[in-house]
C-alpha cells in the first residue's frame, strides 16, 4: 500500500513523535495510548491470576511443601518431585487412565460425530430444528449431568441397565457399570460421547458445508462413482475442520476433571482415576502441595504444547 | 428446495435423505432420553424413583422440589397428631412421612451465588474483552499474535493444576471462599474467550465507519462508542451468553475453592442426600433448575454456537 494516509504504521510513527499533551488537545488520546490502556487490563488480570500463580507452581514443584502444614519450614528438594512422577506407578496407571479415556472418546465421537453432520448435510426436512436439539448436551453442566448420570448407571433401578438389559437379553442387575473394574473405563466413555459428539459435528458440518458444490459437480461430469467423491472430495476438504475438533476434544479430555469426578471420582480402584483426578488427590487430599505442583507442570506443558498446535489449526481452518 | 426446481447432481436423492432424517431424528431423540429422565425423575416420589423396573408411568408430586427447597426432621407420631393442620404443600407432603419442615435448605443461597458469580464474572469479562479485542483488532499491538496466544492458552490449562496456586493465593490474600475471588477467576477464565470472540466480531466491522466518523471531528473513543459498540452488538451479547455459560456450569474450581459463603449450584446438588442414600427426585429437581436456563440459551444462541465453540475462527 503506497498510500501514506493508510499505512498505519506511519500514522503510529506520527502518533508518537505527537507530544502527548498535543495529541490529547487535538484528537482526544493517542491511538497508542488507547490501545494500551484497552489491552492492558486484560493482561494484568492474566498475570495476576495465571501467570503469577503459574510462576509460584514452579517454584513449589521444586520443594517439599505441604499446604496443611503452612508454618513448616519449607526445603529446596531439587527435581526431586519430577524423579519421583516419572517413576511413580500410580501416575503412570492415571496416565493410562487418561490415554484410554482421550483415544476412545475421540474415536467415538468423531465417527459418531462427523457420520451425523454427512447426514444432516443432506438438509432434509427439519434439519435445522433437530441439530439445535442434537446440540443441547455439550451445552450443559458436565458436573451436574455427570451426576444424574450416576442414577442412570444404578444396576437393576438404573434406566441405562435397565434398558440396555432389555436390549441385549440380560438380567439388568447382571452388570455394574460403575462398581465393576471392566466395565467403569466404558462408563466414562459413554458419557463424555453421548456429550460431546455435537461437538464435533457442528464442527464437521461447517467443515462439509464449506466444500464447493462445483467440485462436486466436476466429479459427477467425469462420472466418479460417490465412494470416490467421498474419499477424494468429502474427506480431505472437511479434514481441517475434523483435526480442529479433534484437538479441542483431546485437549478438553486430558484434562477432564468434573464429570468424571462425579461419577466415579476415578473408582473402583483407581480404573477411572484421569490425569486431573490424581492431581486433586494428591493436591487436595494427601495435601502433597509441591509433588502435586510438579506434576501440574507436567501436565501445563502438554497442554500448551497441544494448544500451540489448535491455534496453528485454527489459523488453517480461518483461512478457509 | 421444492420439487419443481431444476434437478442438480449434487442434491442428494430423495430417499438418501429420507434415511438421512431417520437417523438423525433417531439419535436425537435416544440422545435427550437422559434429560427427558432427569426431568421426570424430579416428578417421582423417593420410592416411585428407585422402583424397579424404571417408572414411565406414575402419579406427579412435589416431593422433589420440596425436599429440595426444604430440610425435614423425623418426628413421633404422636408429636405430628398434636399439630395443627398442614400450612403448604411441601408441610402436607413432609408430614405424611412422618416429618416436619425444620426450614429452608441451601438451594436458594447457592443459586444466589450461581447467579452473581455468573453475572459478575460475565459483565466484567465482557467489558475487559471487548476493550482489548478492539485494541488488537484496530491497532498494531507488538507481538499481537504471541499475545492472542497467550491469552488463548490460559483458557486450556488443567482447572485443578491452576487450582493450586490459585487456593493458595487465595488463602494469603483472604479470597477464598469469596464471591469477589470466584468472580475474578472466571472473569480470568473467560476473558480470553471473550477477547478471541469479540475480536472476530469486531474484525467484521468495517474500518471505514469510524474513520469516516473520526473525520467528522469524533475523537476515537466517540467513534468506538457510537459507531462500533452499536454494530457489534450482537457479538456481544452471544460472547456474554458464552461466558454465563461457561460460570455458571463451571464445577471444578467451585468445589476446591468454595465450601460455603460462595458456593454455587453445580457443587451443592451433588451433595443433597436425603435418609438412606442420595434424594434422586431432588438432586434431579436441582439438575432441572440448573438446566432450564442453559437449554433457553442454547436455543437463542444456535446461530452463534460454532463461532463460540471455535473461539470465534469458524463462522459458517
Amino acid at each position: 500500500m503506497n498510500d501514506a494516509s493508510h499505512d498505519p504504521s506511519l500514522i503510529e510513527r506520527a502518533a508518537a513523535a505527537t507530544p502527548a499533551g498535543v495529541s490529547r488537545r487535538v484528537r482526544g488520546l493517542s491511538d497508542r495510548a488507547i490501545a494500551w490502556i484497552f489491552i492492558a487490563p486484560t493482561i494484568l488480570l492474566l498475570l495476576a491470576i495465571n501467570i503469577f500463580p503459574l510462576i509460584w507452581t514452579i517454584w513449589l514443584s521444586f520443594t517439599n511443601y505441604r499446604a496443611n502444614r503452612p508454618n513448616a519450614p519449607i526445603r529446596d528438594i531439587g527435581t526431586d518431585n519430577y524423579h519421583a512422577i516419572l517413576t511413580d506407578p500410580d501416575i503412570w496407571a492415571a496416565m493410562q487412565a487418561t490415554a484410554h479415556f482421550v483415544v476412545w472418546t475421540i474415536l467415538l465421537q468423531t465417527l459418531i460425530g462427523f457420520g451425523l453432520a454427512w447426514l444432516i448435510n443432506r438438509k432434509f426436512r427439519g434439519h435445522g430444528l433437530w441439530t439445535t436439539v442434537i446440540l443441547i448436551p455439550m451445552m450443559l453442566s458436565p458436573a451436574v449431568v455427570g451426576n444424574f448420570w450416576k442414577f442412570l448407571f444404578e444396576p437393576q433401578i438404573g434406566l441405562f441397565n435397565y434398558a440396555t438389559a432389555f436390549v441385549a437379553r440380560v438380567d439388568p442387575s447382571s452388570f455394574e457399570m460403575l462398581g465393576s473394574v471392566k466395565l467403569a473405563p466404558w462408563s466414562i466413555v459413554i458419557v463424555d460421547t453421548w456429550m460431546w459428539t455435537p461437538y464435533v459435528m457442528l464442527i464437521c458440518l461447517a467443515g462439509l458445508r464449506s466444500i464447493p458444490d462445483y467440485l462436486y459437480e466436476a466429479a459427477e461430469v467425469d462420472r466418479a462413482s460417490s465412494w470416490r467423491q467421498f474419499w477424494s472430495i468429502t474427506l480431505p476438504l472437511a479434514l481441517p475442520f475434523i483435526m480442529l475438533a479433534v484437538l479441542f476434544r483431546a485437549i478438553e479430555n486430558f484434562r477432564m476433571f468434573d464429570m468424571v469426578n462425579l461419577l466415579t471420582s476415578g473408582g473402583p480402584g483407581s480404573t477411572t482415576e484421569l490425569a486431573s483426578i490424581t492431581l486433586k488427590r494428591e493436591a487436595f487430599e494427601k495435601w502433597r502441595t509441591g509433588f502435586s505442583s510438579a506434576f501440574a507442570i507436567i501436565l501445563f506443558v502438554t497442554v500448551f504444547g497441544l494448544a500451540n498446535i489448535y491455534v496453528k489449526a485454527l489459523n488453517r481452518v480461518k483461512q478457509r | 428446495m421444492s420439487p419443481s426446481s431444476a434437478h442438480s447432481v449434487v442434491e442428494p436423492g430423495r430417499w438418501s435423505r429420507r434415511v438421512a432424517a431417520v437417523i438423525v431424528v433417531a439419535y436425537a431423540l435416544i440422545t435427550m432420553i437422559p434429560l427427558l429422565w432427569i426431568f421426570l425423575t424430579g416428578l417421582k416420589t423417593p420410592p416411585d424413583s428407585i422402583s424397579y423396573p424404571p417408572k414411565l408411568l406414575f402419579t406427579p408430586s412435589l416431593e422433589g422440589y420440596c425436599n429440595l427447597f426444604t430440610t425435614r426432621s423425623r418426628q413421633t407420631t404422636e408429636y405430628l397428631d398434636s399439630l395443627p393442620p398442614a400450612a403448604s404443600v411441601c408441610d402436607d407432603i413432609a408430614r405424611k412421612r412422618n416429618m416436619v419442615i425444620a426450614g429452608p435448605s441451601n438451594f436458594v443461597p447457592r443459586f444466589v451465588n450461581s447467579l452473581i458469580i455468573a453475572f459478575g464474572s460475565t459483565a466484567l469479562s465482557v467489558l475487559l474483552g471487548a476493550a482489548a479485542a478492539y485494541g488488537f483488532s484496530r491497532f498494531k499491538v507488538p507481538l499481537k499474535d504471541d499475545l492472542m496466544f497467550f491469552i488463548l492458552s490460559t483458557r486450556m490449562m488443567p482447572p485443578i493444576a491452576v487450582a493450586i496456586p490459585i487456593y493458595l493465593m487465595y488463602r494469603e490474600l483472604g479470597l477464598s471462599d469469596t464471591k469477589l475471588g470466584m468472580i475474578l477467576l472466571y472473569t480470568a477464565v473467560n476473558v480470553s474467550l471473550a477477547v478471541w470472540l469479540l475480536k472476530g466480531f469486531i474484525d467484521e466491522i468495517p474500518r471505514e465507519y469510524e474513520e469516516a466518523a473520526m473525520i467528522d471531528g469524533y475523537t476515537r473513543l466517540q467513534a468506538i462508542f457510537r459507531v462500533v459498540l452499536p454494530q457489534a452488538t450482537t457479538g456481544i451479547v452471544a460472547t456474554a451468553i458464552f461466558c454465563l455459560i461457561f460460570a455458571w456450569n463451571e464445577y471444578a474450581f467451585a468445589v476446591l475453592l468454595t465450601s460455603g459463603e460462595a458456593q454455587t449450584a453445580p457443587p451443592f446438588i451433588p451433595i443433597i442426600i436425603g435418609e438412606g442414600g442420595q434424594d434422586w427426585p431432588a438432586v434431579a429437581a436441582g439438575t432441572t433448575i440448573v438446566l432450564i436456563p442453559i437449554l433457553v440459551f442454547t436455543i437463542v444462541l444456535r446461530k452463534h454456537l460454532l463461532r463460540g465453540i471455535t473461539f470465534g475462527a469458524v463462522r459458517k
